[in-house]
């Protein structure tokens, strides 16, 4: 059946396998679910932007809350991460595709199946509202009866298998499929940082699994783990989800800071300044994040010595990042600088992310987090980091990385306006809430009094979240613009790279790489590319073959059949009566698709 | 199983990419089962109605069918080295025999929780129990899952015939049962001994 697919057309999208396609509907997927996040904000922050307002009630606004950060988290900036994951790795590393190319697929449709139930809770009027650490008990039976916060347990249990399938796959292809002279230590940074994030999924997710199956026995099967009147305790929730919910920020930052270190070296025309540093200090991160859950947790009353051992491993981690900064401003530091888009929004990254690290650090200090735990104070620092860190550097890769995965320039113009359109109101917004935050004003109240001295701050949150809006807006317009006038073809090596997928046309072709290549030097297309004293060389780019020559893996069917089987099993636990039914007709149809997966010729 | 035609294949580590996604898994999963132990021992202790652990555990029978398991595992080993030395009879024979070790567990494992539910142990009794439940359930789905690929691996050998030697196949399975094997040595000891400290 595989073999008679078609290579164009809706099919080959839902049966593809190849990693460069996936990344894309990756990347497709998660800019629909930042519009969803972001329109929610949006109306968050017109809610707030005057006391007393009425434009949402309280329950919408907690709704608002808890889907805005738990959509921007796992459905925009875990899967655009992804698609990087996806679309790089293996053309950095000079492979011809991810170790398991069909589970890659499976992973993307279980997210995309997850990404939609979570969301499908607004048609049925049943948003969950339990924040996006959902903590218990407030979760629990007695005080949400409804399915709303099933909805978030059962979203997020499918998006973190999906992430845990992907996790496993990429891992196996960094270690596994490098070309030849790829040792660890000339790999590039972005893929490091992939590496450690995969590490930490894979660690950290089976921990949240754990937590969501005790509190589905807690909603469905009426057990009390987390209930005190039977002898649980709410406090379990809490460690859990931190356990996996710290080591989940390095998650979403990872990516962003591999991205910044590839970005800043091309356009500084230097090499990264102190790779084997940038690495050991990333796997340092990566270590101490699960060493540092309890700093979410200061104001539990967690007894002296564990506020001071997670207060000091929490200072500690400000180390390693530290170092991160430094030499990112080294790289700059004598380059031959050309500020492109993607560039501005690299640089920004470094300030942004250092400004949201510096209000981090200080509320590792338990007696100051007591202060900030629960203010605007800690909304502006996580945005900081997060959307100022994150985000940034997202967009960043994007205009990078855009010319090589659909050959034509993004408008630089227009990204130059959307970029400064960004600054300007990201700043607008969130540095205010500092103040905000100082002056006491406490995160998820869906209104306040005119008599705070709230308002004027609170205004010009919102008016900058509206300037924010225009920077989406001027994006979508950019992509809408490049896409449709195909104005400025790029070549392969359009910005004058020093990795591998410089070497590929733009689009690379299906079989990715005619020769395999063989690396010497980190770096190794720039040293190709030049001599230590910058003579020019003629590098071999990849030549073009006869796709029919190379082996590929086939399209296939199964990979959505079993998601969609995943997806039936949980869809089971919304109905009273017939639920089980769903349930088991959904497992049949996911061991179906298995065997059809194992014996389809690959 | 089709994956055979790239059997050989390249890595830079030289282990098949299957055997290193399974590695790969398994170290997942020690966090799942660490998770779910760390719960139950913090759990044990804590119910407030209902029987205790000490009243209701039957360490003759655990030690059994815990025997039961390992020698599964001595099974597991043999299949594999049948089918490395392509010998079909021992090789179906072996698998068989692992998988009956497994159901044999399932059984044991069957009678121990219909034995606590009529000693007054619900899955909703109290907290000792549900984390009981939810941690030997936990490995106990991971045995049924070993004992499914394995029959179909079994089923599969009828099927494809005597010329079928599936090495690295029943190696990853075979990780993944031994892997259960030594959870369940863990779970056996912090579950069932640990309350006779
Ligand atoms: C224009 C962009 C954005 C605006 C205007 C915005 C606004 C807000 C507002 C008003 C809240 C609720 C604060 C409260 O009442 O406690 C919030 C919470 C949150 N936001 Fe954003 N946000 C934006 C972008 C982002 C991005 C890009 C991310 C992550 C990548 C993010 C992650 C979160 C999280 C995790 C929460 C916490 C949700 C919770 O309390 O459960 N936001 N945001």
């Amino acid at each position: 059946m595989a073999k008679c697919l078609p290579n164009t057309g809706v099919i080959s999208w839902i049966t593809t396998v190849d990693h460069k396609r996936i990344g894309i509907m990756y990347a497709v997927s998660a800019f629909f679910f930042l519009l969803c996040g972001g329109i929610e904000a949006l109306l968050m922050r017109t809610q707030l932007a005057i006391p007393n307002n009425t434009l949402v009630t309280a329950g919408t606004f907690n709704s608002l809350v808890t889907m805005h950060g738990t959509t921007m988290i796992f459905l925009f900036v875990m899967p655009l991460s992804a698609a990087f994951f996806n679309f790089l790795t293996p053309l950095m590393i000079g492979a011809p595709d991810v170790a398991f190319p069909r589970m890659n697929a499976l992973s993307y449709w279980i997210f995309l199946f997850g990404g939609l139930l979570l969301n499908f809770s607004f048609v049925v009027r049943l948003a969950p509202d339990g924040g996006w650490f959902n903590y218990a008990n407030l979760t629990g039976k007695a005080f949400s009866p409804s399915h709303a916060i099933d909805f978030w347990v059962f979203g997020v249990q499918i998006l973190g298998l999906a992430s845990l399938i992907a996790a496993i796959n990429f891992l196996v292809t960094i270690l596994n499929m490098r070309c030849k002279g790829m040792t660890l230590l000339k790999m590039p940074i972005f893929i490091w940082t992939t590496l450690v994030t995969q590490v930490l999924l894979i660690l950290a997710l089976p921990v949240i699994t754990v937590a969501l199956v005790m509190m589905t026995f807690d909603r469905t099967f009426g057990t009390g783990f987390f209930d005190p009147a039977g002898g649980g305790q709410v406090i379990m929730w809490q460690h859990f989800f931190w356990i996996f919910g710290h080591p989940e920020v390095y998650i979403l930052i990872l990516p962003a800071m591999g991205i910044v270190s590839e970005i800043l070296p091309t356009f500084s025309r230097k090499p990264l300044f102190g790779y084997t540093v940038m690495v050991y200090s990333s796997c340092a991160i990566g270590f101490l994040g699960f060493a540092v859950w309890a700093h979410h947790m200061f104001t539990t009353g967690l007894g002296p010595w564990a506020q001071a051992l997670f207060s000091a491993a929490t200072m500690l981690i400000a180390v390693p990042t530290g170092v991160k900064i430094f030499n990112w401003i080294s790289t700059l530091w004598g380059g031959q600088i050309r500020f492109t888009t993607a560039m501005l929004f690299a640089m920004s990254f470094i300030a942004m992310f250092t400004f949201g690290g510096l209000s981090g650090v200080m509320h590792s200090s338990p007696p100051i987090d007591s202060q900030h735990q629960d203010t605007y104070f800690v909304v502006a620092h996580f945005h900081y980091v997060l959307y100022g860190g994150a985000v940034m550097a997202l967009f960043g890769g994007i205009f990078y990385w855009f010319p090589k995965v659909f050959g034509y320039y993004l408008h630089e113009g227009m990204g130059k306006a959307q970029f400064w359109l960004y600054m300007l109101g990201f700043n607008l917004t969130f540095f205010p809430m500092h103040f905000l935050g100082m002056q006491g004003m406490p995160r998820r109240v869906f209104t306040y009094a005119g008599d705070q001295g709230w308002n004027l701050w609170n205004l010009v949150a919102t008016s900058g979240s509206y300037v924010t809006a225009l920077g989406g807006v001027m994006f979508v317009v950019n992509i809408v613009y490049t896409m449709a006038t195909k104005k400025k073809k790029a070549p392969a090596d359009c910005w004058d790279g020093r990795t591998l997928e410089w070497s590929l046309a733009s689009p690379p072709p299906e079989y990715n790489f005619a020769v395999d290549p063989e690396v010497k030097n980190l770096d190794d297309w720039w040293h190709q590319k030049y001599t230590h004293d910058g003579r020019r060389l003629t590098p071999r780019y990849q030549p073009d073959v006869d796709p029919a020559t190379k082996h590929l893996p086939h399209p296939s069917f199964w990979p959505i059949i079993l998601a969609a089987g995943l997806e039936i099993v949980a869809i089971g636990f919304f109905f009273d009566e017939v639920g089980h039914y769903i349930s088991v007709a959904g497992l049949v149809v996911t061991l179906l698709a298995t065997y059809g997966w194992i014996f389809e010729e690959a | 199983m089709s994956a055979d035609a790239h059997a050989v294949h390249h890595t830079v580590t030289g282990i098949d990419n299957r055997k290193f996604g399974m590695w790969v898994l398994i170290g997942s999963e020690c966090f799942l089962f660490g998770a779910l132990i760390l719960n139950y021992l913090v759990n044990r202790d804590r119910g407030l109605v209902g029987p205790k652990a000490t009243d209701i555990f039957n360490i003759d029978i655990t030690t059994l069918s815990t025997f039961d398991l390992l020698m599964s595992s001595v099974a597991m080993v043999l299949a594999l080295h049948a089918c490395q030395h392509r010998e079909i009879k021992k090789f179906r024979f072996w698998t068989a025999m692992v998988i009956l070790g497994g159901i044999i567990f399932l059984g044991f494992q069957y009678f121990e929780f219909h034995h606590f539910i009529h000693a007054g142990l619900g899955l909703t009794t109290n907290v000792f129990g549900s984390s009981f439940y939810l941690l030997t359930g936990c490995h106990g789905t991971h045995v049924f899952f070993g004992v499914l690929w394995l029959t179909s691996m079994l089923v599969t050998s009828f099927i494809r015939g005597k010329e079928w030697f599936p090495s690295v196949q029943l190696e990853v399975a075979g990780l993944y049962w031994h892997f259960v094997d030594v959870v369940w040595i863990l779970i056996f000891t912090v579950v069932y001994l640990f309350v006779y400290l």
